[in-house]
């Protein structure tokens, strides 16, 4: 063999490893989720099953499917609520540069670095006088409210990199300011709002602090669910891994599909990506 | 590359022309998210401060003046001194490692391999995932009777380690105030979870960067005659400083809010040896019911992520201001 060719195979080996350390969790999942209770064991937990058992499926499904349903109506609401007004957002401070926009973006783009601690005590106390305590909707506005930072960010970055002569070729045609968003923005926005949509999806579908201290049973998204079921000693662990499985399979989903884009919204999340 | 100098690309030239309404939308469309911002923020924090320091620490309201004294008694506290060396620990570890693995995945993805797009996103998909979800999931793997030592058994390791059961800390006999300074053991397989999820965001990010680097930088420094470790460490590496400095903030501000991971994989852990500040201020919180004591965690906590993210923030946007 060439110096080339071992280097290649030396290069192959040490990534394969790698990829073996990511995968194990993986596969730890399956295999248990696919036992039957009778034959989890603790000692025997890199054992292909017997014979594919899918209760435990059933199981976790019945335990977490009325949360699972909670998260999907906090999710989608929540992400095209707060894409549609990052995408606003960035078109503002990108093609209208007002005076001071470089000092108030900052100032906004703070808000998504604080550790959310510094807000819930005051949180809980509003949403319980506005009446939207322990609710979805309330939920929803937390996210909306929290999302404005990173939606705005990155849209404002990306609308950075529309031409202005589109712009200004409308503003001689008379075009006004939601002229220009509705017809030259817009149409040009789509891939800006996969990235964008897939962040917040993921980051709302994922979040825990904000669910478990504004929300109560039955009113809980899927995460807060699965993190009680873990708890639960009377829950037997294929049940528990079977429960991650699904809770994380939406996300994982997107990812499958548009990884792509996913990886686009890391960078861009990242303020200089 | 560098999407906030990108921006300044937008010109300044629409300020000459008459004043109509049309110049009041873009400030006017940004008004409710100003709004909310000012107050979900900053107005939230402020209370939050406000709170911290008076005597809330019933389930009943009670905002009579404590002074400072909710946080004289939380650095005497046991626990919230294990929480800050913890914390400080976990960051350390959980930075290095990730900036380490990110850039050796990063640099060995980009050897234009056929399989680059199948170890990429082998490597990034844990981010795609709740904490919650890594912590159910590890806390199985690092369970001492099963998982990771049933390969380290097999491996023919006497001494299992007891992982996050193991009250440990490492090296003996240093100890300040309450507690003992170290490494406590069990906080190593909380790093192990956390490294896992997130080094794909370093890789992802020094990956990018290593692209951006023109190609003649290193072509010149192979007709200078420097082999390919060389070229990495005097031409490569330099170029990836900034990346090094953004990751290293991102990785270091979600170290300090960690919160989902812990609570799901460990909890406090014996002796607290894996607790943090965030996982203290929820339990004094919402469980405890004393807020005033809770507001005071919060507000240490975010002094120490604005200590390093204002300036970042503000160098940021000093540059692009400049250029």
């Amino acid at each position: 063999m060439s110096a080339r060719a071992v280097r290649r195979s030396l290069l192959y080996i040490i990534l394969i490893v790698f990829a073996c350390f990511y995968l194990m969790p993986v596969y730890v999942v399956i295999v248990t989720s696919l036992k039957s209770t009778a034959e989890i064991d603790l000692s025997r937990m890199w054992q292909l099953p017997h014979q594919l058992d899918f209760s435990s499926y059933a199981d976790a499904f019945n335990h977490l499917a009325p949360n699972f349903w909670n998260s999907v109506y906090l999710a989608i609401p929540g992400t095209i609520l707060s894409s549609l007004l990052g995408s606003i957002n960035g078109y503002a401070l990108s093609k209208w540069k007002f005076r001071g926009a470089n000092v108030l973006f900052p100032i906004i783009l703070f808000g998504m670095f604080i550790p959310y601690q510094s807000v819930l005590i005051p949180l809980v106390q509003f949403l319980d006088a506005i009446g939207l305590y322990n609710s979805i909707p309330g939920l929803i506005l937390v996210h909306i409210i929290y999302g404005i930072p990173i939606t705005t960010l990155i849209f404002r970055n990306f609308y950075a990199g529309i031409p202005d002569e589109l712009l200004e070729a409308a503003t001689i045609d008379g075009t006004g300011y939601w002229g220009i968003y509705r017809h030259i923005i817009l149409p040009l926005s789509i891939s800006g709002f996969v990235v964008v949509g897939i962040w917040q999806f993921t980051s709302i579908w994922n979040e825990f602090l904000f669910a478990s201290t504004i929300t109560q049973p039955p009113h809980q998204p899927v995460m807060v669910a699965l993190q009680n079921l873990s708890g639960s000693q009377i829950v037997q662990w294929n049940v528990q891994m079977a429960g991650a499985f699904l809770a994380a399979l939406p996300t994982l989903v997107v990812y499958i599909f548009l990884g792509r884009y996913f990886i686009r919204g890391l960078l861009a999340g990242s303020i200089k990506g | 590359m560098d999407s906030l100098q990108r921006m300044d690309a937008v010109p300044q030239g629409r300020r000459r022309r008459p004043w109509t309404w049309e110049r009041a939308y873009p400030i006017l469309t940004l008004l409710p998210s100003i709004i909310a911002i000012a107050i979900f923020v900053y107005g939230f924090i402020f209370w939050t401060g406000y709170i911290s320091l008076t005597k809330w620490n019933t389930l009943t309201v009670n905002l009579a003046w404590n002074g400072l004294r909710n946080y004289a008694l939380l650095f005497q506290q046991f626990r919230f001194q294990a929480d800050l060396r913890n914390l400080l620990v976990f960051t350390i570890l959980f930075i290095l490692c990730c900036l380490v693995i990110g850039l050796l995945l990063a640099v060995m993805v980009d050897q234009k391999l056929r399989t680059e797009a199948l170890f990429r996103n082998i490597f990034i998909f844990p981010m795609a995932l709740s904490f919650i979800v890594t912590g159910v999931v590890w806390q199985w793997l690092f369970a001492p009777n099963s998982g990771v030592n049933l390969i380290l058994k097999a491996l023919g390791v006497k001494h299992l380690p007891q992982w996050y059961v193991d009250p440990t800390i490492v090296p003996p006999g240093w100890h300040v105030g309450q507690i003992q300074l170290g490494l406590p053991i069990a906080l190593i397989a909380v790093v192990v979870a956390a490294v896992w999820q997130m080094s794909g965001f370093a890789m992802a990010l020094y990956l990018a960067g290593l692209r951006a680097i023109p190609e003649e930088l290193k072509e010149a420094a192979a007709v200078d005659g420097a082999n390919a470790w060389q070229t990495f460490w005097k031409v490569t590496f330099p170029q990836l400083h900034p990346i090094t400095v953004t990751t290293t903030i991102i990785l270091a501000h979600i170290s300090m809010k960690i919160f989902d991971l812990i609570y799901a994989m460990t909890g406090p852990g014996p002796m607290f040896a894996t607790d943090m500040p965030s996982l203290n201020m929820f339990n004094t919180t919402f469980q405890g019911n004393h807020y005033a004591q809770g507001a005071a965690i919060a507000i240490i906590m975010l002094l120490l992520i604005a200590v390093f993210i204002v300036p970042y923030l503000v160098s940021a946007f000093r540059q692009e201001g400049r250029s």
